[in-house]
């Protein structure tokens, strides 16, 4: 066995949550003949707002930033954790202090070694003040010593709770236990970042020109809303086993125009527009992709002071939230293989069981009827009819799904919802200020545990904009913190919201994706969908 | 005259800082900032990064710093979106891109439409003049963001002619498509106009005279009837000038070109602040000189006109 | 022709006779005899009058109203969404599965509304603030002009925000959006049209007359106007109808269910090549109809109100 395998091996051992194994040599199965030209080249929504790997906050920027550096871990096709510049970890018995080592032969771009300091300077700097990262916060949800103290200005960046032992040993102390701790290694926010570099170029840093980075790519090229250019990075520690040579990102707003030039050839990878799944999966049956993700879509009730008086009545929520269809939603409107939700936290989260609840067992048929008797409990009617506005940012798809709702309540219940789109930051804004009735809302998952979701739940959640408050549902989550076993501590807070129902779960996302068939490696496993072009790969046609 | 430019370019200045302070209370009046999340970030964070931006102090100050910077150092600020580059890098990147494909599609529309609208005007109520008038109506009717998904579908994926996007510093299998989205329903109004102006000198008079006299069509046309006629056209080209230079939002978003029009909407719609002032400046700028353009043409066309 | 043989005194003679008549046979009779002559004019009129009879009378026809879901046929709009008599969907399904008839009347309805009433709106605004900025000239002319060079610069999606914020959604704020920008074009276009009247000899005749400065610009300029601003208010129809669609994403103007040609036809370019193009013909087919009609309505007006022809 060698070093790096044992070490693993220890680690599995003290550690319940790392599952992954070592990776093996290559991920190219054998047998595939690999093609001439590695070259991938996906779709991407938008310009990215940042290089910067402790400043970036969009999904197409961390993407990129995924490729160009590599934090201690890394996750395989199921989304479990490898090691990534460390080689394996120790958690202390009381579970506040995670020693890492790092491996030795870890090396910058320029052939600087990759060190423990590396990282001290990064979280350090993903903390400061001064850094005005928008991922600040996600410091102080790692829980790490004097990480909220230095976010609000209190304390010095260099008092944070991370020390290099060596330059191959990072400590890590944490203010509380943290079970999923290590998980949390895997987001941009805490991956190293070239002290040197920063400081020679200042903002400029992650230009082409100047950028020096640690992952299996480098940036040489950067077009804004047109595309940039990664390439393989020599001196990446395990280049040998990386396969794709460059990977390009084109910017296409519009999907229906990234589909065209998708089937046109110029791509990989893109997103398939809503609806348009089963017609492309019978059609390109090996190219049509759809997997379970972690984010759901939901409605919110404002049972805020400033909410509908009908809405603090718990049998209109329920009414309302029975009456939604969400076979037709995800059937005839998405048509993505999107699940549809009975709990707000999305089934495909790790370690998070969903209560047995009735409604998810009930035909369309009963759930109306029972929407019905509530209603009238309720005492809305056709004498009193019930009637609100939701609110929805402009969107095609958001709009589909806000029209068939409405359909639904009118039809069902006698219910008029009248709809109202708004431009995202107004629609941010009023939805923040309590401003609405009834809200659309979605979230995604920052790691693969409930307490993402739930959390927004919580009553002293900057997240919870229906301003839901549930003294129970704050105990468990509280307690959940730092349990060890948190699975029926979430599938009784899950009870409780459908008692509750202070939002309507309509369903959860799918990844819905174009994949060339030449394309081999994509971690459709992967519910987060954090992908590296280093463990993708171009078969031969 | 020359006192009138002088006069102009000196009004400019005023005119430009009304339009600055205009722009600014307007888009710090608008709701939700350019640090407004779906994850509305802490307290915390978000005062560090407000003080990192200089909005946390007063709106005057900020206005001030602004201007100073602007005016004395010309420096329009940080992107407050993209965090890796500043305005001037912004607008420096996609000002010749859309410069590049903009004036390319004005100079075509302008050709194509008059000579179109001349040409129709001419042979008044001939099948030329109807084949005309049914080319500006096709063209109006294709409105850019219908003219951008077909051409990529017909050129790029049915054809297999032309790459669906892009910009690669301007190669002309990259230019055609934007050129020809963003151009058609300008033709098409350009040559609706120049017709009925046309039409209209042509019928005027003393045209008539010069054609009763004996004087050739051709000649009356060149020499006669061209300056009255353009005169309103002149008009609306130069805020369609404007418009296309700075770039549009379609081409941008359906074609990939990286260019300015894609940036200027997306500022407004993600308030960042900086960029959309930075970018209203320039397009102010260039609408104060385009406008005292067209104000000196006029009185090239007409030269009767004093101001 | 007895006036000489100069060019020059030739244009001079025929300028004189510009001068309309200040009274006379009524300008408005002569005209319409002139229009109703006009036979592609009156012909558009015919349409377009047959289109406001599709959108009043068309909802008697309708089977299914422009909310309603057919919740059968939704979700395989491409293989069952078609076109058809038998079930009632005369212009086929939209995406979602609404009856695509009663969306387009509906949405033909908004749209010419829109169309007409903002480019109305934006013709007498800009109209007025063109003549007035071009016949008095001077500093009047400089301070009225930089004041559209700003409104021309101003970024307009901020303006339409604000205005939802503080105005709220509602049909009359969408037209006050719409004319916030018609307008501005149309100005620069009578004031140089204006400048350049304002020096011929007839109104300098008109001047040293006597008249009024006031009827000089409303009886002797206006007329002379009238010409470019009719076809550019055409030009404006298709622009407003298009504009709205753009107002109307940001969350000023229409909201669902209802609809409007602009955003039909968007919704229909985006889903062209899935087998659904009738989701694009419908709405394109009013679209253009109602732009050809404008067409010939503007030429026949503008031919029926030249002063020059009489």
């Amino acid at each position: 066995m060698t070093k790096f395998t044992k070490m693993t091996m220890a680690t599995l051992l003290t550690s319940t949550m790392l599952t992954g194994a070592a990776m093996a040599e290559s991920h190219v199965p054998e047998g595939v003949t690999l093609a001439e030209d590695q070259t991938f080249t996906y779709r991407q929504l938008d310009e990215f707002s940042s290089l910067d790997p402790q400043i970036v906050e969009d999904v197409d920027g961390s993407d990129v930033v995924r490729d160009l550096f590599e934090g201690l871990m890394n996750q395989e096709a199921e989304g479990n954790l490898v090691p990534g510049v460390a080689t394996g970890y120790e958690v202390s018995d009381d579970k506040m202090t995670y020693t890492f080592t790092l491996r030795d032969n870890a090396k910058w771009s320029n052939g600087d070694p990759v060190t423990a300091g590396d990282f001290v300077y990064a979280w350090r700097r993903a903390a400061d003040p001064e850094t005005a990262s928008p991922y600040q916060w996600f410091i102080e949800l790692m829980s790490i010593e004097g990480g909220a103290e230095v976010i609000a200005g209190e304390a010095e960046p260099d008092t944070l709770g991370v020390t290099a032992i060596d330059d191959t040993t990072l400590e890590v102390k944490l203010s509380a236990p943290l079970p999923y701790f290590p998980q949390m290694t895997t987001h941009s926010t805490t991956f190293p970042s070239p002290q040197k570099v920063i400081e020679e170029h200042g903002d400029d840093w992650t230009k082409p020109e100047n950028i020096v980075s640690n992952g299996a790519y480098v940036l040489t090229e950067h077009l804004p809303g047109e595309r940039s250019v990664r390439e393989r990075n020599e001196m990446y520690w395990d280049n040998e086993n990386t396969v794709i040579d460059k990977t390009v990102a084109m910017v296409v707003n519009d999907e229906n125009v990234a589909l065209t030039r998708y089937l046109a050839g110029e791509f990989d990878r893109t997103d398939i527009p809503a609806g348009q799944y089963p017609r492309l999966k019978e059609e390109y049956p090996d190219e049509a992709v759809s997997f379970p993700r972690l984010c759901n879509y939901y409605y919110t009730f404002n049972v805020s002071d400033s909410g509908p008086e009908a809405f603090k009545d718990v049998n209109v929520r329920k009414a309302l939230a029975l009456a939604v269809d969400r076979d037709i939603i995800v059937e005839k409107v998405m048509q993505g293989g999107q699940p549809p939700a009975y709990t707000f936290t999305p089934a495909a989260v790790a370690g998070f069981e969903p209560p047995a609840l009735d409604w998810a067992g009930m035909t369309q048929a009963e759930r109306d009827q029972m929407a019905k008797d509530l209603l009238a409990e309720a005492g809305y009617g056709p004498d009193n009819p019930l009637s609100f506005e939701m609110v929805y940012n402009t969107s095609d798809a958001h709009e589909k799904v806000a029209v068939a709702l409405s359909q639904m309540w009118k039809q069902k219940l006698g219910v008029q919802a009248t709809l109202a789109n708004m431009e995202w930051k107004v629609f941010l804004e009023e939805r923040g200020n309590q401003n609405f009735e009834l809200a659309r809302g979605a979230w995604c998952g920052d790691y693969n545990e409930a307490s993402t979701f739930l959390d927004l739940l919580d009553s002293a959640s900057g997240y919870n904009d229906g301003k839901f408050s549930n003294e129970r549902v704050d105990a468990l989550l509280d307690e959940a913190k730092t349990s060890d076993d948190t699975t029926p501590l979430y599938t009784e807070v899950e009870q409780i919201l459908y008692d509750e129902m202070p939002v309507i779960p309509i369903y959860h996302y799918a990844g819905v994706y174009m994949l060339d068939s030449d394309l081999g490696g994509w971690p459709t496993g992967n519910v987060e969908q954090n992908w590296y072009s280093k463990d993708l790969y171009k078969i031969a046609e | 005259m020359l006192i009138y430019i002088a006069k102009r370019i000196l009004i400019a200045i005023p005119t430009l800082l009304i339009l600055v302070i205009a722009s600014f209370f307007l888009i710090h009046f608008a709701p939700g900032g350019p640090f407004t999340s779906e994850r509305p970030l802490p307290p915390a964070v978000l005062a560090n990064i407000e003080a990192r931006y200089g909005l946390d102090q007063p709106l005057w100050k900020q206005l001030w710093d602004y201007l100073v910077n602007v005016f004395l150092h010309f420096d329009f600020g940080p992107s407050f979106k993209f965090k890796d580059r500043d305005v001037n890098d912004i607008i420096a990147q996609g000002f010749p891109i859309s410069l590049t494909y903009g004036s390319l599609s004005f100079i075509a529309a302008t050709l194509a439409g008059v000579s179109l609208g001349v040409w129709a005007a001419i042979k008044h109520n001939t099948w030329i003049d109807y084949f005309a008038v049914s080319l500006g109506i096709a063209a109006q009717a294709l409105p850019n963001f219908i003219m951008g998904p077909i051409l990529i579908l017909v050129f790029t994926l049915w054809l297999g002619l032309l790459p669906g996007g892009g910009w690669n510093g301007g190669q002309w299998q990259y230019l055609i498509m934007p050129v020809i989205a963003l151009s058609t329903s300008y033709m098409g109004n350009i040559a609706r106009l120049t017709r009925s102006s046309m039409l209209e000198v042509m019928n005027s008079n003393f045209i008539r005279t010069a054609r009763a006299k004996g004087l050739p069509t051709r000649a009356v046309i060149w020499r006669h009837a061209m300056k009255p006629t353009l005169l309103p056209v002149v008009s609306y080209l130069g805020p369609v000038f404007v418009y296309v230079l700075t770039g549009s939002v379609f081409v941008d978003l359906y074609f990939s070109t990286g260019g300015l029009g894609a940036a200027y909407v997306g500022s407004a719609l993600t308030r960042d602040y900086a960029v959309l002032l930075g970018v209203t400046i320039l397009y102010g700028g260039l609408t104060v000189i385009v406008n005292l353009l067209t104000d000196l043409a006029y009185a090239w066309f007409d030269p009767k006109i004093r101001y | 022709m007895v006036f000489g043989s100069s060019q020059k005194a030739a244009q001079l003679a025929d300028d004189v006779t510009d001068v309309i008549p200040v009274r006379g046979r009524s300008l408005m009779h002569d005209a319409y005899t002139r229009f109703t002559r006009n036979k592609a004019a009156m012909g558009s009129v015919i349409v377009l009058g047959l289109i406001v009879l599709f959108v009043i009378l068309g909802p008697l026809f309708a089977v299914w109203s422009n909310e309603e879901i057919d919740w059968d046929r939704m979700g395989a709009i491409a293989e069952q969404g078609a076109p058809s008599l038998e079930n009632g969907h005369y212009f086929g399904l939209d995406e979602l599965g609404r009856d695509l008839y009663s969306r387009v009347i509906q949405a033909t309805r908004t749209s010419l509304l829109v169309g007409l009433v903002g480019a109305m709106t934006a013709l007498i605004i800009g109209t007025a603030y063109g003549l007035v900025a071009g016949y008095v000239g001077g500093r009047v002319d400089s301070a009225m002009m930089r004041f559209v060079d700003i409104l021309l610069a101003i970024p307009l999606t901020l303006v339409i925000i604000l205005l939802l914020v503080i105005a709220g959604r509602s049909f009359f704020m969408l037209f006050v959006s719409l004319d916030a920008v018609g307008w501005l074009t149309m100005s620069r276009i009578v004031r140089a049209q204006t400048l350049s009247l304002k020096t011929r000899e007839f109104i300098e005749a008109a001047r040293a007359a006597g008249v009024p400065e006031t009827t000089i610009m409303i009886r002797h300029i206006l007329p002379n106007l009238i010409g470019v601003v009719i076809v550019y208010a055409s030009l404006l129809v298709p622009e407003m109808i298009l504009t709205e669609s753009f107002i109307s994403f940001l969350g000023l103007g229409i909201s669902e269910p209802y609809t409007s040609l602009g955003k039909l036809i968007a919704e229909g370019a985006g889903t062209m090549a899935y087998g659904t193009i009738w989701q694009l013909l419908y709405p394109l087919f009013f679209y253009v109809t109602i732009i050809i009609t404008m067409f010939f309505i503007g030429d026949g007006l503008r031919d029926a109100l030249d002063p020059k022809d009489r």
